[in-house]
């Protein structure tokens, strides 16, 4: 019997001092219930859960915590800086979640505005430079300009991650040109954040070649949360074999699979 | 003995009062939160949690305390 896995092997994907097998980092926002984010982190495979910060509630009605939710000997947790629109927010955010969850790791978002959430290029630059100096495992949501890239990857983050197109949009990669340049500029992990709506997305971002795709919306927005987190896990894996494997050139003209030789004999006017 | 004396202070942007002499791992207690489940920040500074029972609350000062919750 053929095992399959000797042909399909990876690498672990390194960031800083962590090691996914898992190429799909999931969100854990948007979902009906913290058993249904249980279990689509458990389908999608995912070895890395992103988690915002926030206050807590002061009802003393308050349920459970998502803490409960998430086996953090199974997951390395993510935390965000999502919502912080300044330096300050976002390093005061990332310091209270290593005080709250023990972990140097952080998603640095410092975003421009609340109607585009597209990432503030100077304040990220900023934030990354004091997150590092003060020890954190910085992976920095951006934009797709190979550029910024660059210079994240300077001053010390961990990861760079570039929007495919606007948090939560659904659009998918809009320039996978900036995106395959960005790669081959930058030598710390590129992976593709936000603006996946669909498994095709994840494949190609995968087959692009980034090291990874950080989703949440797509799985829990989606009719059947459930089933796409199958899909994104699928995807996931589909797009990574076909870039390691290396797809054929495009060509304008066919080119036969089949033999062009030993053809019967072609129609002609018919034998007496 | 007098009446216990109170401060104000503002916690995650309200202003409420509190006993005098009350130490962070107080506030957090009379909240029903559990310590391990809660970062705080006093006047923009972490507390860390070891610290919360000798950190007393001064008049004024502001807190935040913050928890994980869903997110992408």
């Amino acid at each position: 019997m053929t095992n399959e896995d000797q042909y399909t092997h990876d690498e672990v994907l390194k960031i800083g001092e962590f090691e996914l097998r898992s190429r799909l980092l999931v969100g854990t926002g948007k979902y009906a219930s913290f058993e249904e984010t249980r279990t689509a982190l458990e389908i999608t495979g995912t070895d890395m859960v992103t988690v915002a910060i926030r206050r807590v509630n002061m009802d003393p009605s308050k349920g459970e915590s998502l803490l409960d939710y998430i086996d953090r000997d199974r997951y390395h947790i993510l935390p965000n800086t999502a919502g912080c629109f300044d330096v300050e927010s976002a390093v005061r955010t990332a310091r209270l979640a290593r005080e709250l969850l023990d972990t140097p790791l952080v998603k640095l978002e410092v975003l421009g505005d609340p109607k585009t959430l597209l990432p503030d290029p100077i304040g990220t630059l900023e934030a990354t430079k004091t997150l590092v100096d003060e020890g954190f495992t910085v992976m920095v949501y951006c934009s797709d300009d190979p550029r910024m890239g660059v210079r994240l990857a300077e001053l010390g983050a961990a990861a760079v991650m570039p929007a495919g197109s606007p948090i939560g949009s659904g659009q998918g990669v809009l320039n996978p040109n900036a995106i395959r340049i960005m790669m081959e500029l930058v030598d710390v992990p590129v992976l593709v954040d936000a603006g996946v709506g669909t498994a095709s997305d994840v494949a190609l971002c995968m087959e692009l070649g980034a090291e990874g795709v950080l989703l949440n919306t797509a799985i829990a927005g989606a009719r059947e949360p459930l089933r796409m987190a199958a899909a994104m896990r699928d995807a996931c894996r589909a797009g990574r074999n076909a870039y390691l494997a290396g797809r054929i050139p495009k060509k304008l003209y066919a080119n036969a699979s089949s033999p062009e030789e030993g053809l019967i004999e072609e129609a002609g006017p018919a034998p007496k | 003995m007098n009446e216990t004396a109170h401060i104000q202070v503002h916690v995650n942007g309200e202003v409420t009062e509190v006993p005098a002499g009350s130490t962070v791992a107080d506030l957090v207690a009379s909240r029903d939160l559990k310590p391990q489940q809660v970062a705080v920040e006093l006047n923009r500074s972490i507390v860390p949690r070891a610290k919360h029972s000798d950190t007393t609350l001064g008049a004024g000062d502001r807190v935040e305390i913050v928890t994980m919750v869903g997110g992408g």
